[in-house]
């Protein structure tokens, strides 16, 4: 194998498991570290120059850095992430003047249509450049799904407004209660771009079950439900509820009908409950509220008695694979089940819909009417119009949103420079010495074997009463110095100089992990069968060195690599140092070099 | 600096034969200087011991005082453990072994130990054969009273202290061969691909099997006028042929080379096969192997890997005759033989 490059960004970069797995690459050991040492607030502004929304993150994450987690590689459980997020923004100090202050207008103008995370995010990247920002939404609030579909009990209001106010503080204009019907509308005004934060607005149904005109009273969309109760319209609902569906809008449906009146509210799903789309961490706290599931149902009929709902039949499937491991759910042949219900409420799955978006004004639509976009720049094929979050490329989640904000204000500030957003500027990133002395280094290396801590949660009989109760009280601070302490500083990368090294085999020896190698060059796997401990894990790469004295090279492998840092203790040549390696994505505002 | 190991381990480690993984034959964590030779040696020990599926509890590691002899706390930390006084190993060793044969007695010295203070007691054990792995970690130095020039140091070469060696050194391996002793080899200890099969004979060879492993101090003796530093020894090694092991449980079949030069099977049963060996040297002959050392030396060089062996012999015990059963298991009749036994042997001195 060559040797690797360290210096392209990429390559240390995916050896920080969770920062890479990150939509917006947080640098999570970074913050966590901030956190084991009490500074809550520092914590908090590398996670809301990142994310935007720690607060809300911090509590409904869809985690997709904890699978990550090289913890979980060599432990069973991950880092708790998220809630050591939820830290420091629980414990920070008021941070109100470490946030940006807002620029002098630069004459530009942009309208973002949708008041979700996306549209603030391209906001909060924007208005620091000095571009007035105007936010569209038909809600008399923003946050968009944020605020009308993620119940009081697992985000309190107070926390999503205090993060929108940080980005509205910027000069953000905010124009809620205001729907917008028409794009061509929009683009007729002085705006100079476009950016479309609309999110999937639209809850899917079941149109043409038997039943479902007659029932209509008592069936409700999951999603519009939710914003009404969340906007206080709906204050009950039936005693004996049915949810169908098994993603996170069934879970969070499930558990507000429990709040409103529901005590007999039951979860039906199509698919086997190991394939239900919620996050398990949903479902648990779902069942944790006597809330059973009944997985491989698929639903055949509201039944009406006396012009009203009475309850609903099920067939009972099995799921059968095929060689291909493609799904389908095969009925049983059993008699069908019967549920009986007061309220339905169907939370299958969302969609986009853009009916406000003419489609004579240059913005081409693909076969699934969806907006034709680059992946990249989030442009459409009209220049000025762009589009993020769960309207871009159908339903995603907040950080994903988030993400894609970030990616949209570079294009948009690209653009109105005149510049090719197809030229992107280059990510940021340093690598520095974590050398203190001898053999000391300036993060805690140690490593112990250490459960994941709990979070605790609120009293299920008061939970229940109350809807607006948060149910998770999060770490205190004891604790979530404790469960920073698992972190294992993946980014504190082992920087391995070939010409230093004299080939002792310290290293080799004390490594606890046996990651580190000193073989003959060979091709990847080859390399991969000859190590120490053959590296199966594919997913994470091998660092080669270049030739070493006796002709042989250094190979580590990264899978299971605790960044302990005693091979770099050990090393009488400094060969091995541990360096801090930081990733920063490209922000707006950044210019290509050359 | 950080004085404990993590406790993780690789979750896809392999494991032996008692189902137990390198890591089970691990010590405590080495205090010795960062990139010290000895670390490698004791490294190539739980590799060994490993590979063997040797159940550490059948392992006594002896040793005397040094940097080397600080070594056995750095592996099998499950195994018993003697470290006795400078140069006194030898001795314990002996009554360990006459008190219990059953154990695996490994000695662990250096150049001071040995060749110095101990060269008294490393003559009487070599020249009584006893039962052990006797090995020497060879740097040169007295690494532990800041670097002085031991008695094993070449002439000419230059330790940290900038001092040229006047004095003639004394080659362990020489000497083991002069007084008899049934293996004797040499070895680096940044070369664990000829050092781990090496001790690995050893272990298996019954009789006293001595293994010199010159092992670089990177404190004071590895600067680049010392001859037993990184890298004058990479320059200067030759080895008498690759060295395979293959144990006595294993089956022996057609995945080893087949071009071995020699063939030597031990005690136990289990064989070794030498590559491309030295024409020169017939490892079965110990003035053979003399001529070899002495003509590398010569050279310049070092000649490394296994010098000579004697597969068949009388150790301590055949010598002694003594029990076969430990002492500890002797029970009162065989300990206190009656009247009768003694009136025999009165009787025969009349």
């Amino acid at each position: 194998m060559k040797p690797t490059d360290i210096t392209n960004p990429e390559y240390f970069h995916k050896v920080v498991d969770c920062q890479y797995a990150c939509p917006a690459h947080t640098p999570v050991p970074e913050y966590i570290r901030q956190i084991a040492a009490g500074r809550y607030s520092d914590a908090y502004m590398i996670n809301w120059e990142s994310n935007v929304f720690p607060g809300v993150l911090g509590r409904t994450c869809d985690r997709p850095c904890e699978p990550a987690c090289r913890r979980g590689r060599v432990e069973e459980q991950p880092v708790a992430i998220c809630r050591l997020k939820r830290v420091a923004a629980d414990y920070k100090d008021d941070v109100r003047t470490r946030m940006p202050k807002p620029a002098e207008a630069n004459g530009r103008k942009i309208a973002l249509v949708g008041a979700g995370p996306a549209s603030l995010t391209v906001a909060r990247d924007l208005a620091v450049l000095g571009y007035t920002c105007h936010v569209f939404d038909g809600q008399s609030k923003g946050g968009g799904f944020m605020r009308s579909q993620i119940p009081s009990f697992r985000l309190p209001e107070t926390v999503l407004d205090e993060e929108i106010g940080y980005i509205t503080d910027l000069g953000v204009v905010t124009h809620y209660d205001t729907w917008v019907d028409s794009m061509k509308g929009l683009l007729e005004r002085d705006y100079d771009a476009v950016f479309v934060g609309s999110g999937a607005p639209r809850g899917r149904d079941l149109p043409g079950l038997p039943g479902r005109t007659e029932a209509s009273d008592n069936i409700h969309i999951g999603i519009d439900w939710l914003a009404s109760v969340a906007f206080e319209h709906t204050t009950e609902i039936g005693r004996r509820v049915l949810v169908l569906g098994g993603g996170n809008t069934a879970m969070d449906c499930c558990r507000t009908a429990r709040r409103l009146g529901g005590d007999d509210v039951r979860v039906v799903v199509r698919s086997p409950r190991a394939e239900m789309k919620a996050s398990p961490w949903e479902i648990e706290d779902a069942v944790a509220e006597d809330i059973p599931i009944y997985d491989n149902h698929v639903p055949k009929e509201f039944v009406v008695e006396n012009g009203r709902l009475a309850g609903m039949l099920f067939e009972k499937v099995e799921a059968v694979y095929d060689e291909k491991g493609k799904r389908s759910l095969v009925p049983t042949g059993e008699d069908p089940v019967f549920f009986p219900c007061d309220d339905v409420l169907i939370a299958i799955g969302q969609h986009n819909a853009f009916p406000w978006i003419e489609r004579d004004i240059g913005i081409e639509f693909d076969e699934w009417d969806m907006p034709v976009l680059s992946r990249k720049t989030f442009q459409s094929t009209n220049p000025k119009v762009f589009f993020g979050g769960d309207a871009a490329f159908g339903p995603e989640n907040i950080i994903t949103a988030v993400a894609h904000g970030h990616q949209a204000a570079v294009s948009i500030d690209l653009f109105l420079r005149g510049e090719d957003v197809e030229r992107r500027p280059a990510p940021g990133f340093s690598l520095v010495s974590q050398k203190m002395g001898v053999h000391e280094w300036s993060y805690d290396s140690a490593v112990t074997i250490d459960a994941r801590r709990v979070v605790p949660h609120a009293d299920k009989d008061r939970a229940l009463r109350d809807r607006k109760l948060e149910v998770e009280l999060g770490f205190d601070p004891a604790t979530a110095y404790e469960e920073a302490e698992r972190c294992l500083n993946c980014d504190v990368q082992t920087v391995f100089t070939d010409k230093l090294c004299i080939e002792c085999d310290a290293c080799v020896d004390i490594c606890p992990m046996d990651c580190i190698n000193f073989i003959d060059n060979g091709d990847e796997p080859e390399l991969r069968q000859k190590l120490r401990v053959p590296a199966h894990n594919q997913e994470q790469d091998l660092y080669v060195s270049g030739p070493l004295k006796t002709g042989r090279v250094m190979v580590k492998d990264e899978d299971v690599c605790l960044h302990c840092g005693l091979c770099a203790e050990r090393c009488p040549t400094s060969a091995w140092d541990m360096q801090k390696f930081l990733y920063t994505v490209t922000k707006a505002g950044s210019v290509c070099a050359g | 600096m950080s004085y404990v190991r993590p406790s993780f381990r690789h979750p896809q480690l392999p494991a032996n034969e008692l189902g137990l993984t390198r890591r089970d034959y691990e010590g405590s964590l080495s205090t010795l200087c960062s990139g010290c030779g000895h670390d490698s040696i004791s490294g190539a020990i739980i590799q060994a011991c490993f590979e063997l599926s040797i159940p550490p509890h059948k392992v006594a590691k002896l040793s005397g005082i040094g940097c080397s002899s600080k070594t056995p706390t750095y592996f099998l930390g499950k195994a018993h453990g003697f470290n006795s006084v400078h140069g006194r190993m030898p001795s314990v060793a002996t009554g360990a072994n006459l008190a219990n044969r059953d154990l695996i007695y490994l000695g662990m010295s250096g150049d001071g130990d040995s060749a110095s203070i101990g060269l008294g007691q490393f003559g009487h054990v070599v020249r009584r054969n006893l039962n052990m792995i006797y090995i020497v970690a060879n740097n040169g130095c007295y690494g532990l009273t800041k670097g002085q020039d031991s008695a094993t140091a070449d002439v000419g070469s230059v330790s940290k202290a900038g001092k040229v060696n006047p004095f003639e050194p004394i080659d362990l391996c020489t000497l083991a061969l002069h007084q008899g002793a049934t293996f004797v080899a040499r070895s680096f200890s940044g070369d664990k691909d000829q050092l781990v099969p090496l001790l690995k004979a050893a272990i298996a060879h019954k009789g006293f099997a001595f293994i010199d492993v010159i092992s670089p101090c990177v404190t004071f003796n590895n600067t680049p006028q010392s001859t037993k530093g990184y890298e004058f020894v990479r320059d200067h090694i030759e080895a008498t042929g690759k060295i395979d092991f293959v144990p006595m449980k294993s089956e022996i079949t057609a995945k080893y080379e087949p071009d071995f030069t020699h063939e030597v099977t031990l005690h136990d049963g289990s064989v070794i096969h030498l590559y491309k060996g030295d024409k020169e040297l017939d490892v079965l002959d110990r003035r053979s192997a003399l001529t070899a050392i002495e003509n590398h030396k010569e050279a310049g060089r070092f000649l490394t890997g296994l010098l000579y062996m004697e597969p068949e012999n009388n150790d301590l015990h055949d010598t002694l005759g003594t029990t076969r059963k430990p002492l500890r298991d002797l029970n009162e009749a065989e300990l206190c033989p009656n009247n009768h036994a003694l009136q025999v042997i009165n009787d025969s001195l009349r």
